[in-house]
């Protein structure tokens, strides 16, 4: 009796351990995340960008990653390709109608764990009013406590969209049909 | 050169046609270079061209207000109606201040983030950056439908003088075109 009460106390205490599934909301206040795109530009070089606003909650459990559930919503209207006018141009109906469409959403399906801190994330992105399942290439950069108090994760990921598969209109050239986003995202644990 | 009371002057009748031609220019300019595709030739000087003119015509235009406060003010013809008289004039007021409000719209625009607005690759007008937040949208919009009421407003004002012209045979539009007879 007392053995198992032992026992029972001991798998609880290890589970508390090493399950650490967490609530984490991705810190855009203090700004340590990024959701950047890049693009070719006519074939000989790359243009660089990113969405200013966006928020996002995840939940994260390193033993069992493939439980974890993501979902981001980014705010069209703050793209900033530190262009003015060509942020205009990328935000009217050539390309994201932000007037329309102002949020963008990804929610996830599943996550596969690959190993070596290597993640697979799939999940639906509903992006200028058209919703399509992508693939993220994520990778846990790391995790531990911070210097103030709190607990904080983060990861990396690469996907990349084709502008025609999100009904957007304007033709680049054949070079600038998919778009590369970069993501970085730290969470901080509720 | 300068206007009495009964005739322009050729500076105010030479600015008058010049300021005309440019702005439908301008109009027809930026209506056809918003829907050019990325590989066309004109995709980049369109624009570059569009705001060179745009700031010059703005100098023109300020000339052109000083000129007309120093000038004698032009009175109507004495057959027009009450009510030609004061739509008249307020027309042309109008048609001053929507000038302005684009042309600064438009400045808005190129200069939301601080970047100046080179003038014929000649020089560079500094920008002073966002003053109001999504400037680049609002000013765009403003700029756009401004434009639209700017040119029906013209083409009502050239309707007007037509009028005069062909059915009250009077001296309206000749009086623009010099005729002091």
């Amino acid at each position: 009796m007392k053995k198992t009460f032992i026992s029972t106390l001991l798998a609880t205490s290890l589970l508390s351990i090493f399950a650490n599934a967490a609530d984490y909301i991705v810190d855009n206040k203090g700004a340590h995340a990024s959701i950047n795109f890049k693009i070719k530009h006519l074939d000989y070089s790359w243009l660089t960008g990113r969405f200013d606003q966006f928020n996002g909650k995840f939940n994260y459990d390193a033993v069992d990653a493939s439980a974890s559930k993501i979902e981001i919503n980014v705010d069209t209207t703050s793209i900033n390709s530190n262009h003015a006018e060509r942020d205009k141009h990328l935000k009217s109906g050539d390309f994201l109608e932000a007037d329309k469409f102002a949020t963008a959403k990804f929610v996830s399906n599943s996550v596969t764990d690959k190993g070596n801190n290597q993640l697979e994330i799939k999940g639906l992105l509903t992006l200028h009013g058209v919703s399509k399942d992508i693939v993220i290439d994520a990778e846990k950069v790391g995790e531990g406590k911070d210097p103030w108090g709190g607990y904080r994760v983060g990861f990396s990921g690469t996907t990349t969209l084709g502008l025609k598969d999100f009904g957007i209109k304007m033709d680049l050239g054949p070079a600038s049909a998919h778009v590369q986003m970069e993501l970085y995202i730290e969470g901080i644990r509720q | 050169m300068k206007n009495t009371k009964l005739y322009y002057g050729w500076v105010t009748i030479v600015i008058h046609w010049l300021v005309a031609i440019t702005v439908f220019g301008l109009f027809g300019l930026g209506y056809w270079m918003v829907e050019l595709g990325y590989y066309d030739s004109w995709y980049k000087a369109g624009p570059e061209l569009h705001k060179s003119i745009g700031l010059s015509l703005f100098t023109l235009m300020l000339f052109r207000v000083i000129w007309r406060i120093q000038q004698p003010q032009v009175e109507a013809l004495e057959s027009h109606s009450s009510f030609e008289k004061k739509s008249g004039h307020a027309m042309h007021i109008l048609l001053y201040f929507l000038l302005f409000f684009i042309m600064l719209s438009g400045y808005l625009i190129s200069t939301a983030d601080g970047r100046g607005i080179e003038v014929f690759q000649l020089f560079e007008i500094p920008g002073f950056g966002s003053l109001i937040e999504n400037q680049e949208d609002k000013a765009g919009l403003f700029h756009q439908y401004a434009a639209y009421f700017v040119i029906s407003l013209a083409l009502l004002h050239g309707l007007a003088a037509l009028k005069h012209h062909f059915i009250d045979k009077d001296k309206t539009l000749l009086r623009m075109l010099g005729d002091r007879n």
